[in-house]
């Protein structure tokens, strides 16, 4: 026992070492970055070098959800979790082959502005706006929320006082260092992020295959240290998977494979790269370089910074699977006093939790959710179907986070007590874990420890596993920070000095650009400690959204003369219609406040529209379809409508000329 | 903008112009079409296909989907800003060539 609470305080003590340390780097370079003018605050003066710049995307660009919970998707998902990583970099090439070479020419940063001036009307403009503003908002709510689950999870503060923590930070660096300022410390934060992302990952590899790249290491034999006969690492993960009833880590359709078939997967891959081709925070990058050579040449630097990451995390996904699945240095089989140190520690969050239905004593981690699962068919590692139908036993690792915190007390302190107290092992506990299941728990431990857990699994050193929560907290920092200041800037430049008061000086302008700052820091800080229910889910699709609204409309916008403001209105309007209304149905107990709400608004749960009723598509996937009906509607229409007129068509000349090399950027000319 | 256009001076640069454009959209559509081959048709939609060869230890369906397409973007964006960067270096030396001519030819 107090070796036990050594080995916690060590980890702390690193963790509080490692999180002052980046901290101070952070405040520190704000200070020595500190701007005086405008320009400065917005775009960072324009003269950012294009590999500095490259990193400070790059950290831009790599969220809490890229660091924290991404690896954990793959790992529970196998092969479809490529969709986020195809999703992530594909929606990049987008943004910056559509996109980005013309929003710059065009001066502005922000895409409502875009939409508003293409289309020559504020009808659009306003329709872009709520759109950006609902996916930046939720988008920085998430990235709050993150730095609430790493506080917690290490340093064992409650997650509001996280939060707390890391608003102060963002708040200090933001409001005086501006986009310089953030640009600067986005820097720092980039190497935090990726030589936190790398050392565990580098060294996992070697531990389990001997190689020392770890995209090397996922393509390998396991070292005999593991597995005496040297399997592949996949193959070795497809058989554990199979053995306790998951479906294949490798296969991509199938029975065998995840819940999502090939249509659901391209529509859900394709509406992440049309949406976060829109994401402001990122556009606004190629205003903070010098000249259109040079930002070309940092979005080069940019991906393949952002590519470190995501060409490590399939390996991280696959060791982590390993460290969960097998029954040897795994969960599956380990008695209470087995349990490893990292359960304990995530224990205490109620985002892993192991409560013993059954009663045997011994933990199984499997995809056996009811009672009933029999194998229908096993599998080889050569892929023949074989006769041996194992048994898989009933799943017994939960999370209990969305339980009320007095049962979670209980269930924390003692859950074979809180069986008992349920109705019993009997029938391998089935109405404990009914009744569990009824009170907000669910099967199987949150994907969000994965990579944060993954160290300790393996074992590797204290500060390393400090050193990966400084790196989460730089990735969800980073991102908050940009957004943020991205909401400011529009509030500041495009509504105070376009719209109230264009004759505001220079001080009138930095000083609401600082105040706006400020009061998007607290709103979001707010809803990260009290998020509504609804956030977790929307942020996914929020992509979505962006998806169906405003990527055909700037896209049509740039790329034809033609298209007028009636048809790219309608096409908009439909486009978010449509996916709105399919998000709402198929998560409507969320979105409608509660259950017995949806329900009388539009039916019982598993019925008619509750249903995936879109051809079997995922409410993920649908901004897919909404973008393509975008499209169509507003193509359709053209013919029909008034062109636009001759001073729009000058504007969408002028910003498909080459950039003049010798102007300075054009945001300068704000 | 549309007046001066149609002035004949002015006419040869619309071209050059209109010529930008024009290769501009070619070199952005090609790369398109390998992102799209790569990673949605790669990665998704023939996956299972590819799934039947193996690349080292990985399926090379499941390859493209988590390593392959990932790399390939990150060329693309690299052939992108060395195309584009030599597309606008070759129009601004065709403009200044086209000013000295107009200029010489305004003289005469």
């Amino acid at each position: 026992m107090n070796e036990t609470l050594l080995a916690m305080t060590g980890l702390k003590i690193w963790t509080i070492v490692f999180v002052v340390i980046t901290f101070s780097i952070y405040l520190g370079i704000a200070w020595l970055a500190r701007v005086k003018d405008t320009k400065g605050f917005f775009i960072a003066g324009g003269g950012v070098p294009a590999p500095a710049n490259g990193m400070a995307t790059a950290a831009d660009w790599m969220s809490a959800a890229s660091f924290i919970s991404m690896a954990g998707l793959i790992s529970g998902m196998g092969f479809a979790g490529g969709v986020y990583l195809m999703g992530w970099t594909g929606g990049y090439v987008l943004l910056a082959l559509l996109l980005a070479p013309y929003l710059r020419k065009f001066g502005h940063f922000t895409v409502p502005d875009f939409i508003g001036d293409r289309y020559d009307s504020s009808t659009a403009r306003l329709i872009a706006l709520l759109c950006a503003i609902f996916v930046s908002f939720t988008y920085v709510v998430g990235q709050m929320k993150g730095v609430g689950v790493v506080f917690s999870g290490f340093l064992g503060v409650a997650p509001a006082t996280g939060v707390f923590i890391g608003m102060a930070i963002v708040f200090v660096y933001a409001v005086f260092g501006g986009m310089k300022g953030i640009t600067y410390t986005q820097v720092a934060q980039f190497w935090v992020l990726i030589t936190a992302f790398l050392i565990p990952a580098v060294a996992i590899s070697l531990k389990l295959t001997g190689s020392a790249i770890p995209s090397v290491g996922l393509a390998s034999e396991v070292l005999p240290s593991v597995d005496p006969s040297q399997p592949y690492l996949l193959d070795k993960l497809n058989n554990l998977n199979q053995q306790f009833g998951f479906g294949s880590y490798t296969d991509a359709y199938g029975e065998n494979a995840g819940k999502w078939n090939k249509l659901n997967v391209f529509c859900v891959c394709l509406a992440l790269m049309a949406g976060t081709a829109g994401l402001p925070h990122v556009i606004v990058r190629f205003y903070t370089v010098k000249s259109v050579k040079a930002a070309r040449w940092s979005a080069f630097w940019a991906l393949g910074f952002i590519s470190l990451l995501y060409l490590t995390a399939p390996s991280v996904a696959a060791f982590a699977r390993y460290y969960m699945v097998d029954d040897i240095a795994g969960l599956n089989g380990k008695t209470a006093e087995e349990l490893p140190q990292w359960y304990i520690d995530w224990n205490q969050t109620g985002l892993i939790a192991w409560v013993d239905f059954d009663g045997d004593g011994k933990v199984s981690f499997t995809n056996n959710l009811t009672k009933k699962m029999t194998l229908a068919v096993a599998r080889s590692p050569d892929g023949a179907a074989v006769d041996s139908a194992s048994i898989v036993l009933p799943n017994e690792l939960m999370r209990v986070g969305g339980v009320s915190a007095a049962v979670r007390a209980e269930l924390l302190a003692d859950p074979d007590a809180w069986v008992a107290a349920h109705g019993g092992t009997k029938n391998s506990g089935a109405a404990a874990k009914a009744e569990l299941l009824k009170l907000g728990g669910a099967h199987h431990p949150d994907r969000d420890i994965i990579v944060l857990a993954t160290p300790q699994m393996a074992q590797l050193a204290d500060w390393v596993v400090a050193f990966v929560i400084a790196g989460g907290l730089a990735a969800a920092l980073s991102t908050a920070s940009g957004l943020l200041l991205v909401i400011s800037s529009s509030v500041a430049h495009d509504l105070y000095y376009k719209v109230m008061n264009p004759r505001a000086s220079e001080q009138q302008r930095l000083r609401v650009g600082r105040v706006a700052i400020g009061v998007a820091v607290c709103i979001a800080g707010y809803f990260g400690i009290n998020p509504p229910g609804f956030v977790g889910e929307v942020v996914a699709f929020a992509f979505g959204l962006a998806a169906a609204s405003f990527f055909p409309a700037i896209v049509l916008g740039i790329f034809s003369k033609r298209v007028g403001t009636v048809p790219a209105v309608t096409g908009m309007l439909v486009g978010i219609g449509f996916t709105a209304f399919y998000i709402v149905t198929q998560k409507a107990d969320v979105i409608l406040l509660n259950a017995e709400v949806a329900e009388a608004i539009i039916g019982p749960a598993g019925q008619g529209l509750r249903t995936p009723w879109f051809f079997g598509i995922d409410a993920q996937g649908i901004g897919t379809v909404g973008m393509v009906l975008n499209f169509v509607v507003t193509v359709a229409m053209t013919p029909f409508c008034a062109a636009p007129s001759a001073k729009v068509r000058a504007m969408v000349d002028s910003i498909r000329e080459p950039e003049d090399p010798d102007a300075l950027s054009p945001a300068a000319s704000h | 903008m549309s007046a001066p256009r149609s002035a004949p001076a002015d006419e040869p640069l619309a071209r050059l112009k209109a010529a930008y454009w024009r290769r501009n959209v070619t070199i952005m559509s090609c790369l398109l079409a390998v992102w799209a081959f790569v990673g949605l048709g790669c990665g998704i939609l023939w996956a299972d296909w590819l799934n039947q060869w193996s690349l080292g230890g990985v399926p090379l369906g499941f390859w493209f989907a988590q390593q392959g397409s990932i790399a390939t973007f990150v060329v693309l964006i690299l052939i992108y800003a060395l195309a584009m960067n030599w597309l606008d270096a070759d129009y601004h030396r065709r403009a200044a060539a086209l000013k000295t001519a107009s200029e010489n030819g305004g003289a005469a």
